[in-house]
């Protein structure tokens, strides 16, 4: 069986989350493979010539049972904000699986999962599928207002969840990385994940470099093709310039020039 | 049953769909999707002497109907393609072709040695026409003196099928391939990308590295079509013809015009299997048009 697809997806659910976040949900033609947690699809977006290529997404989540999976479309840009005002019943291709995903976390071990903006979605990901107790998965979600925060209560069950905004409408003011659960309590965590826009990772990086913790990060890098044929969304690493697509989109901080 | 086969030179391709170098990678980003044997041949990625890092990030951006880009090269070169990648690869069944790069006529020759001394690659592409590199690529595709340069050089070490990519950045493209034509080439793949530009208006900067790039995809495909159609009937060797193939039509359109075979470059980066539609695109075409072959169609336009 070939290891990657491209298959006609048909919406099921598009749904706003808030004032910038969809929630899109779509149903596989064929039986889904398994996906990790950071893995992504690339998504066709129909209707005008100024979208050329796919969009790549995460994961959100995924139903197996239902043979659907779920994205968190924040709009960001032409594609994304075309990509939202698809209707249910819509026909959808996606290129899929594609990436790799984060390592899971081994048991008994303390996790910090970081999301900011739609970076939420591998994060929440991660936090189902990690098979850690609860107790041992803290998930620290940032956005810039409770406004662009999206629902993630059912996600309690999970692990501990934490909040900041940019304007301290919802939890601590600030950024994530001022939040009291990672500026004063890095150091209990083994592993710290994080996934949002690149200011964001990198500040969490620098802190967990120094802090000697293992941390990966999903990189965003501007993509053609998503599947390591076009070299365009390469990250300089210490093994060179890397596909961000293939190589990534998750990758261990101290594999980056950060 | 119809016949896709095409010749080209001493090779006979089981169809004349293949793929663009730079956009297929080393064939076996492809095999994760499907297997290639069923292509015409496969244009492998652009292989220079030595390592190549390429341009800075960012080196894509959208544009109507296409794409920038500007990658500038970036390959571990041949001796790691020879000693990691080839071995891999070899025994696919379809012709693998090496895009050959350069920034001396030295540096053409001395891949060009290594090349031709694998068994399982048939021919090479000479690649005289990236837009994305300061030294070399381009700069000998733009003049025929350039060109002919290093078509002799190479042709002189090489004698499997040689085949000239050229640049579309000139004022009259058959001269190039004339040019090449005399010294010695068994063909011509044209077009490589289009140089040009894109800035981002809000933040007033470029939105490439590099500033300027190469444009790809269906918005340069009339151009292209036109400039095969002129290779065509300046030259007497065959033509190898790409610039934003979608589909079997596009693909059609460019045989009619005098391609004997066609390359996918940037519609694989949308859909990795329109190589494939496309062949069986043309099969469907040859039956509903009653053609036998799929030689029919070179230059077959009607004027």
């Amino acid at each position: 069986m070939s290891k990657k697809a491209v298959a006609d997806f048909c919406v099921v659910e598009n749904s706003p989350l808030n004032s910038t976040n969809f929630l899109i949900k779509l149903k596989a033609p064929l039986k889904l493979p398994v996906f990790q947690p950071g893995q992504f699809v690339n998504v066709d977006i129909k209707g005008t010539d100024e979208i050329f290529l796919r969009r790549p997404f995460s994961i959100y989540e995924v139903d197996y049972k239902e043979n659907t999976l779920s994205l968190i479309v924040k709009i960001l840009g032409r594609g994304s904000k075309k990509l939202t005002e698809i209707r249910e019943g819509e026909i959808c291709s996606l290129v899929y699986p594609l990436g790799n995903g984060f390592t899971i976390p081994q048991k008994g071990e303390k996790v910090l999962l970081i999301g900011g903006g739609s970076g939420v979605a591998p994060m929440l990901f991660l936090a189902k599928v990690s098979g850690l107790q609860p107790e041992n998965v803290n998930l620290l979600l940032g956005a810039r207002t409770i406004e662009e925060h999206v629902d993630v209560k059912k996600y309690g069950e999970y692990g501990n969840l934490h909040f900041s905004t940019e304007d301290g409408s919802l939890g601590e003011k600030g950024f994530v990385t001022q939040h009291p659960i990672f500026k004063n309590n890095l150091h209990m965590f083994d592993r710290v994940y994080a996934c949002g826009p690149d200011v964001m990772m990198r500040a969490i990086a620098k802190e967990a470099k120094a802090a000697n913790i293992f941390c990966e990060v999903s990189l965003e890098n501007l993509m053609a093709c998503g599947f390591g044929v076009c070299l365009c969304c390469i990250e300089p690493t210490n093994r060179g310039n890397l596909c961000v697509c293939t190589d990534g989109p998750v990758f261990n901080i101290n594999d980056l020039k950060w | 049953m119809v016949d896709l086969t095409v010749k080209i030179h001493n090779i006979e391709f089981k169809n004349p769909v293949m793929t663009a170098s730079g956009t297929s990678g080393f064939a076996e980003e492809l095999m994760d999707f499907y297997d290639v044997s069923q292509l015409g041949a496969l244009f492998l990625k652009g292989t220079t002497l030595k390592n190549r890092d390429g341009n800075d990030y960012p080196r894509m951006a959208e544009t109507a109907s296409g794409m920038l880009n500007a990658v500038g090269l970036q390959n571990k070169g041949i001796d790691y393609f020879i000693e990691n990648i080839y071995p891999r690869i070899k025994n696919y069944n379809t012709p693998l072709i090496v895009n050959v790069n350069g920034s001396t006529v030295e540096e053409y020759i001395e891949v060009t040695e290594k090349v031709n001394e694998l068994d399982r690659i048939p021919a090479i592409e000479l690649n005289i026409s990236c837009p994305n590199v300061k030294e070399g690529g381009m700069a000998f595709g733009v003049s025929c003196v350039g060109a002919e340069v290093v078509t002799k050089a190479v042709r002189e070490v090489y004698d499997k099928t040689l085949i000239v990519k050229l640049s579309p950045n000139v004022t009259d493209i058959t001269e190039i391939a004339k040019a090449v034509e005399a010294q010695g080439a068994d063909s011509v793949s044209l077009v490589n990308t289009f140089l040009a530009m894109a800035i981002d208006a809000e933040k007033r900067t470029p939105l490439l590295s590099t500033i300027t790039g190469g444009l790809s995809g269906p918005a340069i495909k009339p151009i292209a079509l036109r400039m095969v159609w002129q290779v065509y009937n300046a030259v007497k060797i065959p033509v190898i013809g790409m610039g934003g193939i979608m589909n079997a039509t596009d693909a059609i359109e460019f045989m009619l015009a005098g391609a004997t075979a066609i390359q996918v470059g940037t519609a694989i980066f949308k859909d990795p299997f329109i190589p494939v539609q496309i062949i069986e695109g043309i099969k469907e075409y040859l039956e509903r048009h009653n053609l036998k072959s799929a030689k029919d169609l070179i230059g077959a336009l009607q004027l």
